[in-house]
């Protein structure tokens, strides 16, 4: 599919990217896809104990989180932003901590990555996106260096009354917000024809006011530079923009999911489209920016990096217990530090 | 309650002096001054701005601190709460306010699952310095949704605390607390008592008595509860529109010679255990007084707290006058179904007389 603007669409006069920037953005979908397949292939060998994969949403994510800015921005993704967490140079052991159980939202620091805790209800964050762009409008930055946040959500999630207040907030507000919707055709089993009346989630944006791309979320550069001209229009001062990534999620939604209940292998197949990793690899091929030596290296790369990230997650013990009643509140109640004592007196006894 | 960690940044000092003020008036003077001494904190909800909220709280404020500093929002709960969390990951200090207990409701999902979990989430990163202002409980015949008591289901949320005031003077001072504490406080204002007047000591937050304090004369902390009455026969232990109740009942009991002491809870999470205990230490009987349902409300809590710190002493079981399993009942049996001044000296003979065996 094509770039499809629902509203006038909103520019700036970006650059093209280098052909570095190309190869960069293909280095780290290759990172992304094999951690991705990777991290099922350890809940299946018992190393974690679930996992939310985004193969075929590589494009969405990465394209998109390259262009936050992390001096400035922030983002508020949901349980399956791992692709822009890599795009945005997380620590990845602490990221999949999460998926290790090791601690809800995550091991990373939020404040120094600028990406929120990963988030469980979904459309939890979405209004948490809004109080914080509309904080950069109070804090009075001056248009053109204002901080912009990113909210992730699925075509399932924009079911949820929070997106609608939202999106009516920040129209309201002007806030410097984008909501990023990776549309990936499913909410578990149900499609998005059973999910979004209206005709999509982008035509609903009209309805607050706020301008809104659909982009075709299989193509890497197209996501990056929808997702660079909302970043402008925030910036600018001109309110929220809603991005609509049109994607397909492969596979299971979680490593819990059995997908053959409600779809068959062909009709995945059918319905998928390219995959947007080979389909980046064949222009950057055609188009002469890397070679086959490249992917290769790219290839080898991505192994190292999971290599590694399964030998910390491996090394991460369980949490003290003691962090569960000291990280509750910043002045603990005396409740809570008696629990504390009492769980510390019988859990060394035992 | 313990403070591990320092106020953050504080709010200016007040002018001295004891003034006559409505509840309405002292909550409206300490958020004044809590804009004006900190510039980090935003006012906002249903009506907040330029009305200055349907109980004129907010009086006043965004035509002096800005309409950055008090705005309105869109009518959404959730909408409110949800942005709240984002304005404290930005740095500021949320003083969000639904305009009635029941419209909390719609809420819940931020409240409980976001405001309360994101430091726990977080690792302490991004602490939830908010101070969600909700008038509360009944008493004034309004439609449905209007008058709830939901302080046991706030009290339960890890991650939260509750206060709710009963005077004027405590109503001034613990919004003035509430509003500098870096986690969420449910600030529970009984819309019963705004419009009665006080003794407000601006300067001097702790007149007031607290059981635990070596010298009672010096006040107790804000931190903590309060003895608003004291006694030597029983106590009465109440919070927000039921203390004043729980003293007029201690007046007529004093009539027949029976001396009530009446201690304000004030803080609903964390509960002051040890004003339950020392209070109750003394005078051997208690009567826990709430408006909320009697089926898992707070005082069954309380009735525990005291059991563990008072068993070998206490002369009867500690009795609960509560309102109703039902919902909250419209304006003509709102009578009928908040403790009144009959059921609770009920509840004090029924421990006065209890025999054991
Ligand atoms: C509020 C809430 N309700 C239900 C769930 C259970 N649940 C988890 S993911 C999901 C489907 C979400 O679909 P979508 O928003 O399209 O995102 P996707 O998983 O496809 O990326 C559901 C129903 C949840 N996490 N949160």
């Amino acid at each position: 599919m094509t770039t499809k603007s629902v509203l006038a669409a909103v520019d700036d006069d970006a650059a093209p990217l280098t052909h570095h920037q190309l190869r960069e953005l293909y280095t780290l979908m290759a990172a992304v896809r094999h951690l991705d397949t990777s991290a099922v292939a350890w809940q299946r060998q018992g190393i974690i104990p679930g996992y939310a994969p985004e193969l075929g949403q590589e494009a969405a994510q990465v394209g998109s989180g390259y262009a936050v800015d992390r001096t400035r921005d922030f983002v508020f993704p949901t349980y399956r932003e791992m692709g822009v967490a890599r795009a945005m140079g997380l620590d990845m052991v602490g990221y999949m901590s999460t998926h290790k159980a090791t601690w809800h939202g995550g091991m990373y620091n939020p404040l120094e990555s600028r990406f929120a805790p990963i988030q469980a209800v979904v459309a939890g964050s979405v209004l948490h996106a809004v109080g914080w762009a509309h904080g950069q409008t109070l804090a009075g930055h001056a248009a053109g260096e204002i901080g912009v946040a990113m909210t992730y959500f699925g075509d399932g999630a924009s079911s949820q009354g929070d997106v609608h207040e939202a999106m009516n907030f920040a129209a309201v507000m002007k806030a410097p917000v984008v909501f990023f919707i990776q549309n990936n055709g499913w909410a578990i089993s149900v499609p998005t024809e059973r999910q979004v009346a209206g005709g999509s989630v982008a035509a609903r944006a009209a309805g607050y006011g706020i301008p809104s791309l659909q982009v075709d979320g299989n193509d890497v550069v197209a996501v990056f530079e929808a997702t660079r001209s909302a970043f402008a229009h925030c910036r600018a001062g001109n309110g929220p923009v809603v991005i609509e990534a049109m994607t397909y999620r492969r596979g299971p939604h979680s490593t819990a999911d059995d997908p053959g209940r409600y779809r068959t292998l062909d009709e995945e197949r059918l319905d998928a489209g390219d995959d947007p990793l080979e389909r980046f690899k064949q222009r950057l091929l055609t188009e002469g920016v890397a070679d086959e030596a490249f992917f290769a290296e790219a290839q080898r790369l991505a192994e190292a990096e999971e290599e590694a990230v399964r030998a910390g997650i491996a090394d991460l013990g369980p949490r003290p217990g003691a962090e569960m009643f000291s990280l509750v509140f910043q002045e603990p109640t005396p409740a809570l530090q008696s629990q504390a004592t009492a769980w510390r007196k019988e859990s060394e006894h035992v | 309650m313990s403070e591990t960690m320092t106020a953050l940044p504080g709010i200016e000092t007040a002018t001295a002096g004891v003034h006559q003020l409505s509840m309405q008036q002292a909550l409206n003077r300490a958020l004044d001054e809590i804009l004006a001494g900190n510039p980090k904190t935003v006012i906002f909800g249903e009506d907040c701005g330029r009305l200055g909220g349907v109980f004129r709280i907010t009086d006043g404020l965004q035509a002096k601190h800005g309409e950055e500093r008090v705005f309105d929002t869109p009518l959404a709960e959730s909408g409110i709460l949800g942005m709240s969390v984002g304005l404290a990951m930005a740095g500021f200090h949320p003083i969000p306010e639904v305009q009635f207990d029941g419209f909390a409701y719609p809420a819940i999902n931020q409240i409980v699952c976001q405001i309360a979990r994101m430091n726990y989430r977080s690792r302490g990163t991004l602490p939830m310095p908010i101070t969600l202002r909700v008038p509360s409980f009944g008493g004034i015949r309004a439609p449905e949704h209007h008058g709830e008591s939901l302080e046991s289901l706030f009290a339960h949320v890890p991650g939260l605390k509750v206060v709710s005031p009963s005077t004027p003077h405590d109503a001034y001072h613990l919004l003035k607390y509430a509003a500098t504490r870096p986690d969420p406080v449910i600030f529970m204002e009984p819309k019963s008592r705004y419009w009665q007047k006080g003794p407000v000591d601006l300067a001097n937050a702790l007149p007031g008595k607290s059981p635990h304090d070596g010298d009672p004369s010096s006040g107790g902390s804000l931190t903590g509860a309060r003895v608003a009455r004291e006694g030597r026969h029983l106590t009465l232990v109440a919070w927000g529109a039921m203390v004043a109740r729980c003293l007029q009942v201690a007046e007529l009991a004093a009539e027949d010679g029976i001396d009530v002491e009446v201690l304000d809870l004030r803080w609903l999470k964390p509960i002051d255990a040890e004003a339950l205990a020392t209070s109750v230490g003394k005078t051997r009987r208690a009567v826990v007084v709430h408006e909320a349902p009697l089926t898992s409300g707070l005082g069954a809590e309380v009735a525990q707290l005291i059991t563990q710190s008072c068993f070998a002493t206490l002369k009867a079981p500690v009795e609960r006058v509560t309102g109703f399993d039902v919902p909250y009942p419209s304006g003509d049996l709102e009578d009928e179904y908040i403790p009144n001044i009959d059921r609770i000296l009920f509840g004090i003979q029924r421990v006065l007389e209890y025999r054991r065996g």
